[in-house]
């Protein structure tokens, strides 16, 4: 596909660009709100065209092990799932950090715990970025707010996953990938050569040339000192994305005196809420999150100097919050705000919370 | 120009598919647009509604609670949603099925008979585009061209010989529209 205007949903514009990006494999089990994904795979039957392999695994427990399988070779592989379904890959997810495999994970959250609700929600924050699974690892998280960054994002993380191989995960709820909007696709990217993917993944499990010696994938080592060496390895890779890789997007927070602190489907919310706000003459900023992990923290805290409060906007019982505390160390007032459950907060909620909660 | 628009009705209306239609003529029309339905374990005989924003800023929320216009097909969509028009704003009804009236002295209220009228004229298929001719005959957003063009890409190529029918059905739609209440 080349460059084209197209009006689709979130979860669409995620298999579009799985395509695009070159993508060597797809492997996926059906759940609402995400399964537009694996359902457009389908449709435009990608193996006949790019070759890009699409399969529906028994269970998101099977997805993830596919796809350790199929990047443990060095080649792009993808899954897709929402909240519960994303809870059973979570060992899978820990073996991808541990071997250090570079791949692509798509979450559309929906209302939790348990097997919840499957309208939109803002509550796996925690599961994310604080962990998931066990040991010392980070995902790469990307939180996409449009339909248009749900395309983008697939394209950003091949290139993020495969320069610190380290698995990379698209955070995104049921509003998004429900929703319709405008998009601009690209020009395909063709898939890796074979000689391209030597290059890319050196470390891939491609064949053993005789010049060297094994690839090996794992995530165990059972010396305790190499161990040790290997955890600080990951840690500087984590550091040097903090250094690097933040995004985020500040929206009217030059003059503002108080700032809405949000991601993803929340952040459209609170926009309304903002500009409501202004009509009304109350000058409100937005500080969107784009990557969750790393966290803009110097860049929050430097623009929470500024600002007498701060409303975080999550559909959660407060999450994210944690960290938008942690990076100002507490110098501002911070509140929370969020709808459970799959019931999405309007932006007058949201404007009423800023003037009950910060305001008064 | 911001138009922020409800369309509920029943399941099989067509309610989706209307606000697809007006979304993507509003794309070919280089507009900003948005359209997020309320899904869930929804079916057939079931209520089913659709937000659509078009407008020629960035949209900020696609998620919204106060409209512009409400295009009611049923009853339980009037009563969940005649309190959300602003001030000012439009109402656009199809009679079919509504014992309650809906009351608001300060919105405009519009009355298309579209369901009886598409019985009559056996194109019950079209129903929604005699309903979308309605609203497009009150708030003309998108111009004649474009929902052809809209049409074009909502459609698959299969059905486009039916376009000529929906185009039909729109201009019924225009045609049938009155008010009850105008400010």
């Amino acid at each position: 596909m080349a460059r084209e205007l197209k009006l689709m949903k979130g979860n669409e514009a995620i298999a579009q660009a799985m395509i695009a990006s070159g993508t060597d494999g797809y492997f996926g089990y059906p759940i609402t709100p995400q399964s537009e994904v694996m359902e457009t795979l389908m449709a435009e039957k990608p193996w006949e065209t790019t070759g890009m392999v699409v399969l529906q695994a028994e269970s998101e427990v099977s997805s993830i092990n596919m796809v350790y399988g199929g990047a443990a070779t060095g080649k792009k592989v993808a899954t897709s799932s929402s909240s519960p379904g994303i809870s059973l890959m979570q060992e899978g997810l820990t073996y991808l950090a541990g071997a250090e495999i570079p791949c692509v994970i798509v979450n559309v959250m929906r209302g939790g715990p348990g097997l919840g609700t499957i309208q939109p929600s803002q509550s796996d924050y925690f599961q994310s970025v604080k962990g998931g699974g066990h040991g010392d690892y980070q995902l790469y998280t990307l939180a996409p707010a449009s339909v248009q960054e749900m395309y983008d994002f697939v394209f950003d993380a091949w290139d993020i996953a495969f320069k610190y191989r380290n698995p990379v995960l698209i955070l995104s709820d049921g509003a998004i990938g429900q929703c319709m909007e405008k998009l601009y696709t690209r020009d395909n990217i063709a898939r890796w050569t074979e000689e391209e993917r030597r290059q890319h993944a050196p470390w891939g499990t491609w064949g053993k040339p005789a010049a060297r010696g094994h690839n090996i994938i794992t995530s165990l080592e059972l010396e305790s000192a190499r161990q040790e060496v290997f955890n600080h390895k990951l840690q500087a890779k984590y550091a040097e994305m903090k250094e690097k890789e933040v995004r985020y997007e500040t929206i009217n927070c030059e003059d503002a005196d108080y700032i809405f602190v949000a991601y993803g489907s929340s952040s459209r919310i609170a926009m309304k809420a903002m500009q409501m706000a202004r009509e009304k003459g109350i000058k409100v900023g937005l500080f969107r999150l784009i990557t969750l992990f790393p966290f803009p923290t110097k860049q929050l805290a430097e623009v929470a100097k500024r600002v007498k409060g701060i409303l975080c906007v999550e559909m959660s019982a407060g999450q994210m919050i944690e960290d938008v505390r942690l990076a100002t160390e507490c110098n501002v007032k911070t509140e929370h705000f969020g709808r459970f459950g799959g019931i999405i907060p309007t932006p007058t909620e949201v404007l009423e919370a800023l003037e009950n909660k910060i305001i008064k | 120009m911001t138009e922020e628009i409800i369309i509920a009705g029943f399941g099989g209306q067509g309610v989706l598919s209307m606000g697809k239609i007006l979304a993507y003529s509003g794309v070919m029309q280089n507009k900003e647009v948005s359209w997020m339905p309320s899904y869930g374990p929804e079916m057939r005989g079931g209520t089913a509604n659709v937000s659509v924003i078009i407008s020629d800023e960035r949209i900020s929320s696609p998620i919204i609670n106060q409209f512009d216009t409400a295009i009611i097909l049923n009853q339980q969509s009037l009563d969940k949603f005649e309190a959300s028009v602003k001030p000012g704003g439009y109402l656009i009804y199809d009679p079919n099925g509504i014992t309650h009236e809906p009351t608001r002295k300060d919105i405009n209220i519009y009355k298309i008979a579209a369901t009886a009228k598409a019985q009559e004229l056996g194109i019950s298929k079209v129903f929604n585009m005699v309903v979308l001719g309605g609203f497009l005959k009150l708030k003309p957003i998108v111009d004649k061209q474009y929902i052809h063009e809209g049409l074009e890409h909502s459609l698959p190529q299969r059905h486009w010989n039916l376009i000529p029918q929906n185009e039909e059905a729109i201009e019924i739609g225009k045609g049938i529209i009155e008010a009850v209440q105008t400010l």
